[in-house]
This record gives structure tokens, C-alpha cells and sequence, in this order.
């Protein structure tokens, strides 16, 4: 049991990072301008590796034989435990810099307690991915101010993808049994006590950024338990494709 | 005549191995290569990703693998380790001084241009061609210059 636990609760923390990735990495070719098609890119390959790493873990955790690969591919959007946030439609360039801001903030609060993990392996990729995240949050916070205090059009931008967003940064803070029973054995993290320190970033660099903090209305949630929005399943017909239609092709 | 296989002779092969995106610079240079041992008959060779998502550690894998197939070794395993993970102290001034001449600022808190030394430089992006770098220029002599960004 504790073992079936440990396989979901890697699984969910794999989900994130490789949505996040898939998301990030069709901006490629697409971004503003180059320097910021290349730092797309990046941050969409370390999101990548750290999904690789996590579901190569939960595959030697199944057994069975499964690979991480089979993790990616064969699973359909019920199946993803990956959080709401991560899948959001990337929009216009505001909508993706808020979505990578919001979740570099919580990536750093989280990869900072993981490292502590007892579970040696969780704790090994959280060490290896904080340094990571240091740079992605970086980035993404000066961005936020930069348009934010930047011109009436870009200000309102990203104004209006923080509005749209907000309603799903709840659902990070959320502990659900397998969180409750990881965190239990100290292989997992307390995400419900990183809401504090996660306002006090996204509250410095949206002052400093000239923005309006909206209120807490409906926030839905659902990811964890398999519940999506619409965009994840076709998220998963374009990224599954190859796998979907030749099984088990390799290069 | 039969050269005998030691750990230092693995680790002087490996030494030849470049890094596949900056070939100044050799795998052991760069810390990539954390440890070789002899144990029971085989060689255990430890290596550990500068980033996570690096798309050469595969390829360097790959080339370990070619390097020591060709010199006819072949009681070897190949370990990934994560932690300790990578960090750019642990390369020496030797290499340090590889990179800039290569063009390239070497890790450090305080940016010098490769070309002229000055430390009037700006960020132009905190991404480069590569996970490890970032993209510079010097506003004294105007050169575009990539850092190893420290980590």
C-alpha cells in the first residue's frame, strides 16, 4: 500500500512537469523574438528532464516492466494527475509568463521542503531541480514587472491573464490523502503551508509590477483526482500522437 | 602485449572525451565524470547531468560507451548519480581558463568579457544556445558573449 502511494504520489509530481514542458515547448518557433523563443525552450527542457527523472522513478516503483515512457504515452487525461494550473492554454505571451510565474514561485517553496525529503531519490531530484527553478522564476518575475510597468497595452495583458489565472492557484495548496499520508511518512511535502510565504512573493513582484491582486472567488480544483478542462486531452492528442498511431515506434 | 586496464587509465580515456556542445572542455573537466572504481572484477564509472533536462548526457553516455567498447573494455557499468547535484565549483581554474578561451566567460559572480576583461557587461538573455549558458555583451569593446551560468 505505502509503496502503491509513493508510485501516485511521484506520478502526480512527474504529471506537472512534463505538461508544463509540453506546454512551454510549443512556443518554440513562436515566441516574440529569439532570445525568448531560446529561454522558452530551456525552461521547457528542464521541465522535460525533471518529468523524466520523476516518471522513471514511478515506473521502477509500478514494476511490472512499465517504462516511463509508457507513463507519457499510454495514458489517457483521467488517467493524468497533473494540478489544473499546468495545463492552461499558453494564450498570448502575458498568459504563459503569469502561468510560469505563479508556478516558479510554488516550485521553489515546494523543491526547498522536497529536498528534505527522507526518500532519498525525491530528495536527490529535488536538489537537482531548485537550482533550476532559481533561474525560471528569475525570469518570469522580471517579466511580470516588465509588463506590468510597461506599456498601457501590455499592463492590461497581463492584468487580464492574472484575473484569468488566479481562480486555479488554489488548487497548489491542496492536500489530499496521499499528500496527507507522504507527508505523514516525511517523504512528502506540506503544500497547504507554503500559501504564506507563495503571497509574499507573488505580492512583492505584482506591487512592484504596478498590478491589482484579485480576490479569492470560485476556485475550482480536481486535477489530483483525475478531473481536467478541456485542454489537457487535446494537450495529449498532439504530444501522444506518434505513440497513438505506431505503438511503440522508436528512433 | 597486454596494456593493463586501471581505474587511472579509464579516467585518462575519459579525459579525451569533449563535451559534445563545448569541446574545449573535456566530461572530466567539467565534473560530469564524478567517480571510477574497480570492484569485483568491474569497472564502475559514476556520472551526474550538469542540468536535468540536457539533452547531451545521453550523447556523452554514448560516447563513454564508444570510448571504452573501442579499447576493447568491456567490464564496465555505467552509473547516473543526482546527488550531490552538479554545481560549477567543482571546476578548476585549469578549466576555468579552457572556457574563456574559448570565448567563453567562465562561472563566477562577476561577468568579465572573455575578449577585453571588462565588467561592464549586460545580460542580454538569461538563456543561451545551451541549458548551462547565458547570453552577455560587453559594453565596452561590444562583444556578444555567452557565461557558464553558475550553479
Amino acid at each position: 500500500m505505502a509503496k502503491d502511494s509513493l508510485y501516485k504520489y511521484v506520478l502526480a509530481l512527474g504529471d506537472d512537469a512534463l505538461i508544463l514542458g509540453q506546454r512551454l515547448s510549443q512556443w518554440a518557433y513562436r515566441a516574440p523574438f529569439l532570445e525568448e523563443d531560446i529561454a522558452l525552450s530551456n525552461i521547457s527542457l528542464d521541465m522535460f528532464g525533471r518529468a523524466n527523472l520523476l516518471l522513471e522513478y514511478a515506473a521502477t516503483l509500478k514494476g511490472n516492466g512499465i517504462t516511463a515512457d509508457d507513463l507519457a504515452f499510454k495514458r489517457n487525461e483521467r488517467q493524468f494527475t497533473n494540478r489544473i494550473l499546468f495545463e492552461r492554454p499558453n494564450g498570448n505571451f502575458a498568459d504563459t509568463m503569469v502561468r510560469q510565474f505563479f508556478l516558479d514561485a510554488f516550485y521553489k517553496l515546494f523543491l526547498q521542503k522536497l529536498t528534505n525529503s527522507k526518500d532519498e531519490q525525491l530528495s536527490a531530484i529535488a536538489q537537482k531541480s531548485i537550482k533550476e527553478t532559481t533561474y525560471h522564476l528569475r525570469h518570469s518575475s522580471k517579466w511580470i514587472i516588465r509588463l506590468g510597468d510597461g506599456t498601457v497595452e501590455s499592463h492590461a495583458k497581463v492584468q487580464s491573464a492574472i484575473d484569468n489565472l488566479w481562480m486555479f492557484t488554489n488548487e497548489l495548496f491542496e492536500m489530499n490523502e496521499i499528500d496527507n499520508e507522504m507527508l505523514e511518512q516525511k517523504i512528502g511535502v506540506d503544500c497547504s503551508k507554503l500559501k504564506i510565504e507563495w503571497d509574499k512573493i507573488i505580492n512583492e513582484v505584482l506591487s512592484e509590477a504596478t498590478l491589482n491582486r484579485p480576490e479569492d472567488a470560485n476556485m475550482p480544483t480536481g486535477g489530483r483526482q483525475g478531473i481536467h478542462t478541456e485542454h489537457l486531452g487535446h494537450l495529449l492528442s498532439d504530444m501522444q500522437y506518434l505513440q497513438r498511431a505506431y505503438p511503440d515506434a522508436t528512433w | 602485449m597486454v596494456i593493463e586496464v586501471t581505474t587511472a587509465s579509464i579516467w585518462e580515456l575519459l579525459k579525451t572525451i569533449p563535451d559534445p556542445e563545448i569541446p574545449a572542455v573535456s566530461i572530466v573537466d567539467l565534473g560530469i565524470v564524478r567517480n571510477v572504481e574497480f570492484d569485483d572484477d568491474q569497472f564502475n564509472i559514476t556520472i551526474t547531468p550538469t542540468y536535468s533536462g540536457c539533452p547531451a548526457f545521453s550523447f556523452m553516455k554514448e560516447e563513454i560507451i564508444r570510448h571504452l567498447e573501442t579499447e576493447g573494455i568491456t567490464n564496465y557499468q555505467i552509473n547516473t548519480s543526482l546527488a550531490p547535484p552538479w554545481t560549477t565549483d567543482w571546476m578548476s581554474d585549469e578549466v576555468k581558463s579552457k572556457l574563456k578561451k574559448a570565448g567563453i566567460a567562465p562561472p563566477s559572480q562577476e561577468v568579465a568579457c572573455p575578449q577585453c576583461d571588462s565588467q561592464n557587461v549586460q545580460v542580454i538573455s538569461e538563456f543561451g544556445s545551451t541549458a548551462c549558458k547565458a547570453l552577455y555583451k560587453c559594453n565596452d569593446c561590444i562583444e556578444i558573449f555567452h557565461h557558464f551560468k553558475q550553479i
